[in-house]
């Protein structure tokens, strides 16, 4: 092998000779993410790639490879689009909607108030109700939502952070009203706070009893929901926040590692909850750094959770993640345009080894996705599956100089920040030093900077313009008085419940929270009393505080 | 000698993408002028009382909420029950066109900024809205 190698250094060096004769276009050869990239990659790039150390076979440590023997032969990634506005009776019809074209799981986006924990009708609502998604107040709106939906037959995935706890048990109560046990749920929920002070910021409480929620869901799970997914570690939100492709891939990871030892410190055995643990990466435009950090991603976490958290259990190794392609790549300049860009960064997600997937919505850059944009979103997945045959082979990239070399290179600066991370304390020391937040703003400003001196070609935007572009697609309008109906419906709500079965469930769980008691049990009698979620959430602010960032730019 | 311009970047409602809102905010420092960012989750009695304490020329509204139709209006109104209708409201975000014309022409917004706007344009707008001297 080193005599091959020395070979091929001496073709190289004269490849170099003539090929430095060659005038070079006047371009930035970097990755999206300013990672400067070679012209050409060898065998010497990769020289000590240790096939069964490094990638070995799929579904086998170290899972470089993929999660599953036989990835999408066996079945094909989970088509997940985003959905959920105004009511959960209009949002209960795009579910409808979106099954019937043919998608295979459903995810529900909720609007700021539901996300922050206030009711439709608390006076920091106004405006917001069923804006970015749907309002979600009490178990009843819930009950709508998934009317006509056996949530034994579908998983459901449930973007939602802080009042994750809440919005769970509000789901587990739907399934009892449906005659479905909480053992068949399947599903996730984004409960991924940590994620939310770095980069999304829709926090309520301190980080302290955060985790404890956290914690808690992950015991009541392991227990009762033992198909749910209770985390889903999330990277979107951290990149669509301006991070690079390697901060995204190291914050997550190190957020993880979060979770996995607040498990632990919490006295759980890390074989009981790891293999509940998801992910949930961003697809962003540029291709091949995206495949290496999914891949990336997986050997990572293998080797950490065997080696250094000691977990047993090979489900506990594995990475699985699901994707969403980039919401800050796309233009709101030519937005028929998306289209393209979303289906290339599709196919890097599925190159990569995706359990699930949304592609945005070509006006998703507007407002909410139109149920036709929507369809040809689902029908770019529906194409890559089933015309394009990549789906055929598994891992088909490996063994690429470039790919595995890329792959190497963001192992390593994932490890670089792991240091820097642990130099800082850990997760939270770092959060409360604005370390991540700063580091993102930072990165965010160098890619405005570069798109703003055409470094970075955005079409559309810096360069193929079209003059005197009028917009002149039909988007997804929200009538205000969805607001006005749901505050009602809220009211009418409050006034027929068994009001003294509600009063005692909440100083239950009052009691509870000043306790140490695993607060889930009490959250479910809350909601099954029909408390709201703003009830519930008033509770625990009064109890665990609100979190106050130190806003920087 | 001018003085500098100060702008107020703010971050009204429950929505916490603040990317943009901070870019601006550097964007503009480096161009010169003198910025107050409020950070996140902001009620428009919080960004008025702000924009009158700082004494700015400009208070820049950073929506991707949707709820900009109601945002603006509320905070023009706040500024001129405060006597402060001279400070420039302006703002950027996910705005429909149409949305932007009836913004402008109702005098709630002097102008809106969509994705895709360069920091230089918006500097020379501001640049040119606030009078220095």
């Amino acid at each position: 092998m080193t005599h091959k190698l020395d070979e091929i250094t001496r073709a190289k060096d004269a490849w170099n000779d003539s090929r430095r004769k060659m005038q070079d276009r006047d371009f930035k050869f970097e990755t999206v993410s300013s990672l400067p990239v070679n012209d050409l990659y060898t065998p010497l790039d990769v020289g000590d790639l240790d096939y069964q150390r490094d990638l070995g076979m799929p579904g086998q440590y170290p899972f470089t490879r993929g999660v599953q023997a036989n990835m999408y032969r066996g079945r094909l990634w989970t088509m997940r689009q985003f959905a959920g506005f105004a009511t959960a009776k209009e949002s209960n019809e795009r579910y409808k909607y979106l099954l019937a074209k043919g998608q295979t799981g459903l995810s529900v986006a909720f609007d700021m108030p539901t996300i922050m924990g206030y009711d439709s009708d608390h006076p920091r609502a106004y405006g917001e109700v069923g804006r970015v998604g749907v309002a979600i107040d009490s178990l009843q709106d819930m009950e709508t939502l998934f009317s006509g939906i056996p949530l034994d037959r579908v998983s459901t995935s449930m973007t939602i952070n802080a009042p994750a706890s809440i919005l769970w048990c509000m789901y587990i109560a739907t399934g009892e009203k449906q005659g479905v046990p909480s053992e068949k749920l399947t599903g996730t929920i984004q409960n991924d706070i940590l994620k939310e002070y770095i980069a999304q910021k829709s926090w309520i409480f301190p980080p302290h009893p955060s985790m404890r929620l956290i914690t808690d869901i992950f015991a009541y799970s392991t227990d009762h929901v033992p198909k749910w997914n209770t985390v889903s570690i999330s990277g979107y939100h951290i990149r669509e926040a301006g991070s690079t492709a390697a901060q995204e891939l190291a914050f997550t990871l190190a957020d993880g590692f979060a979770y996995v030892e607040a498990g632990i410190a919490a006295g759980l055995n890390v074989d009981d909850f790891a293999p509940r643990l998801s992910f949930f990466f961003n697809a962003h435009i540029d291709f091949f750094e995206e495949i290496a950090k999914y891949r990336a991603a997986r050997r990572i976490w293998a080797k950490r959770m065997k080696v250094k958290y000691g977990a047993k259990s090979p489900k506990s190794w594995m990475l699985r993640f699901h994707t969403q392609t980039a919401g800050c790549s796309l233009t709101a300049q030519q937005p028929e345009i998306n289209i393209v860009r979303t289906a290339y960064e599709a196919l890097s997600a599925v190159l990569g080894g995706t359990q699930s997937l949304h592609t945005n919505s070509m006006d998703e850059v507007l407002a909410l996705p139109t149920e036709k944009s929507v369809q040809i979103a689902l029908r770019t997945q529906q194409i890559l599956a089933c015309e394009t045959g990549v789906a055929n082979v598994i891992d088909p990239l490996a063994g690429s100089y470039f790919v595995e070399a890329l792959t190497n290179k963001m192992e390593e600066e994932a490890e670089k920040y792991f240091e820097e991370i642990e130099r800082r304390g850990g997760v939270l020391s770092a959060i409360d030093q604005n370390f991540f937040q700063q580091e993102i703003a930072d990165a965010a400003y160098q890619f405005q900077r570069d798109v703003d001196k055409k470094r970075i070609i955005m079409v559309g935007v810096n360069e193929f313009l079209n003059q005197d572009e009028q917009m002149d697609m039909d988007i997804l309008k929200i009538d205000p008085q969805i607001e006005k109906e749901q505050a009602e419906r809220l009211r009418k709500l409050r006034r027929e419940r068994d009001n003294i079965r509600v009063g005692d469930a909440l100083d239950e769980l009052r009691k509870a929270a000043y306790g140490t008691q695993n607060l889930i049990p009490f959250i479910l009698e809350s909601v099954r009393a029909y408390a709201t979620e703003g009830e519930i959430i008033r509770v625990f602010r009064e109890v665990f505080g609100e979190y106050k960032e130190k806003p920087i730019f | 000698m001018a003085r500098k311009i100060r702008v107020l970047v703010a971050k009204p409602g429950l929505d916490g993408h603040d990317r943009g809102a901070r870019v601006i905010a550097r964007g503009l420092r480096d161009a010169g002028m003198e910025v107050v960012y409020t950070g996140l989750h902001q009620t428009p009695e919080q960004i008025v009382e702000a924009a009158i304490q700082e004494d700015v020329d400009v208070v820049g509204l950073s929506i991707l909420s949707g709820a900009h139709m109601t945002i603006f209006p509320r905070i023009c109104e706040l500024l001129r029950e405060n006597g402060a209708e001279d400070i420039i409201v302006m703002g950027g975000g996910t705005v429909p066109d149409y949305d932007i014309d009836m913004l402008k022409q109702n005098g709630w917004a002097r102008e809106v900024f969509t994705p895709g706007t360069t920091i230089e344009k918006i500097v020379e707008w501001i640049s040119s809205s606030v009078r220095t001297d």
